[in-house]
């Protein structure tokens, strides 16, 4: 015996039965959504980019904010993981005498994949998240209503800045990258496992190709797009308060950093075809 | 007879809901040029929603908006429209990555493409007139206090001789000193402009001292409108209710 409202058994029933198909429709669909809002905002974002009116002053307070303060994070992720790589490849080399290419392959690792994705996935944590709570808090504190009524259209304003900075300044912090974990393992290398430090870098430098060093500067070109894109996106759709900017922010890093990895792997399919 | 000036603004059956949750259910208002009209109403009521549907930040479900006689519908004549508007928000939406004087003068800088200097010279002239001294233009918005705040959001707002101007609760959060301060320059501003003004508030001190004519916002709809001077004779329980800030009456208190 229940108070509760009468509700028709037909009704209920259908509920039930319906209950997984809805959830798997209402998933799917939610999905689409999604990925259709990602894709119209890109755009409309991209579009700025390319046309007038570009804000030169925001851009490079952008560069600024996202290249330079980037630094210190880039390199110690680097460094750690030259050294690391070193050390493994020399262990696994060691298996069937090869341990004379570790700098052959610690270059090749760090140029073509690890620079870049690692640095990628960094920035993903440190810009993204910071663009997403920036413009987050700018949406809940009705900044960007603001911007809006005084003519000024955040794609262009706001967006377009950041994605173009995101885009300059990745390849520069991989270009930094390659270098400072190639002497990662320099440093592991002739620190402890006796290696000539100038035969080293000799054969480094001879065996890596301009191919390898660029299909990883384009590759950083790409993520910088995704790690801006993703901040402003969720940044731009963030609301409720504190809680929605922190939600942003958590979104943000996360759908950057699964768009990093997929994308990582079309953009290597690629390159592998066209021989770069 | 004296022939009715067009309104400036006009809304006509705006509908606006969130999810299940209808929030305007038709609202009608019109504002003529140079008057200032007040919308009160408890909160939640959908005030903020209403001039946001107005200023073209939210499209209304159903309606629509009239500005200077033109539909406000298009991204082009929404644009006109904000040309013509200015705005003042609730927290006073200063971009705070900005200095003031950059606040100030963002249409200027932005969207005339006027020169930085030439910028910022409007800008110190603009917070003069809201009584604010040039010391405070290389100032960050963090580094004001709430009533200067205010004052900047005020002097941004008018800065390119708006026709009309929103004021989203322009004395929330302020001691009544500083509100009363608030509302002089609200007034002293849009009449030097001689702009029309529609400001949503619920305190009756700035709305005796701001409105030509109010309006009140209940469940949706516009239940009442009348001059300012009816506001304590008007023979409506809401309004009564509202203005004598009773808990007991036809309005359920919003808690």
């Amino acid at each position: 015996m229940t108070t509760l409202p009468a509700t028709s058994p037909t009704r209920d029933r259908d509920f039930v039965l319906l209950r997984p198909f809805r959830l798997i429709g209402r998933t799917v669909i939610g999905g689409f959504r999604e990925i259709g809002r990602i894709s119209s905002f890109s755009a409309r974002v991209l579009l700025a980019c390319v046309t007038p009116v570009i804000y030169l002053r925001e851009v490079l307070r952008q560069c600024l904010k996202i290249g330079y303060y980037s630094l210190p994070v880039v390199g110690l992720t680097a460094v750690f993981i030259g050294a690391a790589l070193a050390l493994n490849i020399y262990q696994g080399g060691s298996r069937f005498n090869a341990e004379q290419f570790v700098p052959n392959i610690v270059v090749l690792g760090i140029t073509r994949e690890l620079g870049p994705v690692l640095a990628g996935l960094m920035l993903a944590g440190r810009v993204s998240a910071g663009i997403a709570a920036e413009v987050g808090a700018m949406r809940v504190t009705e900044q960007i209503d603001a911007l809006l009524t005084l003519s000024g259209r955040p794609e262009r304003f706001l967006y377009a800045p950041r994605v173009i900075a995101g885009v300059l300044m990745l390849p520069l912090l991989v270009l930094v990258a390659d270098i400072i974990g190639v002497m990662g393992g320099w440093l592991v290398a002739v620190g402890a496992l006796d290696f000539n430090g100038a035969l080293y870098l000799r054969n480094s430098w001879s065996f890596v190709t301009s191919g390898d060093i660029q299909s990883g500067l384009i590759k950083a070109a790409v993520f910088g797009g995704i790690i801006t894109l993703m901040g402003c996106y969720q940044g731009d759709r963030s609301k409720g308060g504190a809680g929605g900017v922190g939600r942003a922010a958590t979104l943000a890093v996360v759908g950057a950093a699964v768009l990093i990895l997929a994308s990582n792997y079309v953009l290597t399919s690629i390159f592998v075809r066209i021989g770069l | 007879m004296i022939v009715q000036n067009a309104p400036i603004i006009e809304l006509r059956g705006v509908h606006k809901a969130f999810g299940p949750k209808q929030v305007l259910r038709g609202v009608d208002l019109t504002v003529a040029p140079g008057k200032s009209l007040v919308i009160i109403g408890g909160s939640g009521t959908g005030k903020s929603v209403t001039i946001k549907c107005a200023l073209g930040l939210l499209a209304p479900d159903k309606g629509e908006i009239l500005f200077d006689g033109e539909p406000a519908k298009s991204a082009k004549a929404i644009n006109a429209l904000r040309r013509r508007t200015g705005m003042l928000f609730q927290g006073g939406a200063l971009f705070d990555s900005m200095t003031v004087w950059e606040n100030v003068s963002f249409v200027l800088l932005y969207r005339d493409h006027v020169g930085r200097a030439e910028a910022k010279k409007r800008a110190i002239e603009t917070l003069a007139k809201v009584r604010l001294p040039a010391s405070a233009a290389d100032l960050r918005p963090a580094e004001l206090s709430g009533g200067m705040q205010k004052r900047v959001a005020l002097a941004r707002a008018i800065i390119a001789s708006p026709e009309l101007i929103f004021f989203d609760e322009p004395t929330t959060g302020l001691d009544p000193i500083t509100a009363d301060a608030v509302n002089n320059l609200i007034v002293e501003q849009v009449k030097a402009l001689g702009a029309a003004a529609i400001t949503i508030t619920h305190d009756m001190a700035s709305v005796r001292k701001i409105a030509d004519e109010v309006a009140m916002l209940h469940e949706g709809r516009i239940i009442w409108r009348g001059p300012v001077s009816a506001l304590d004779n008007s023979g409506n329980a809401h309004i009564d209710q509202f203005v004598n800030g009773r808990a007991e009456g036809p309005i359920q208190p919003a808690i």
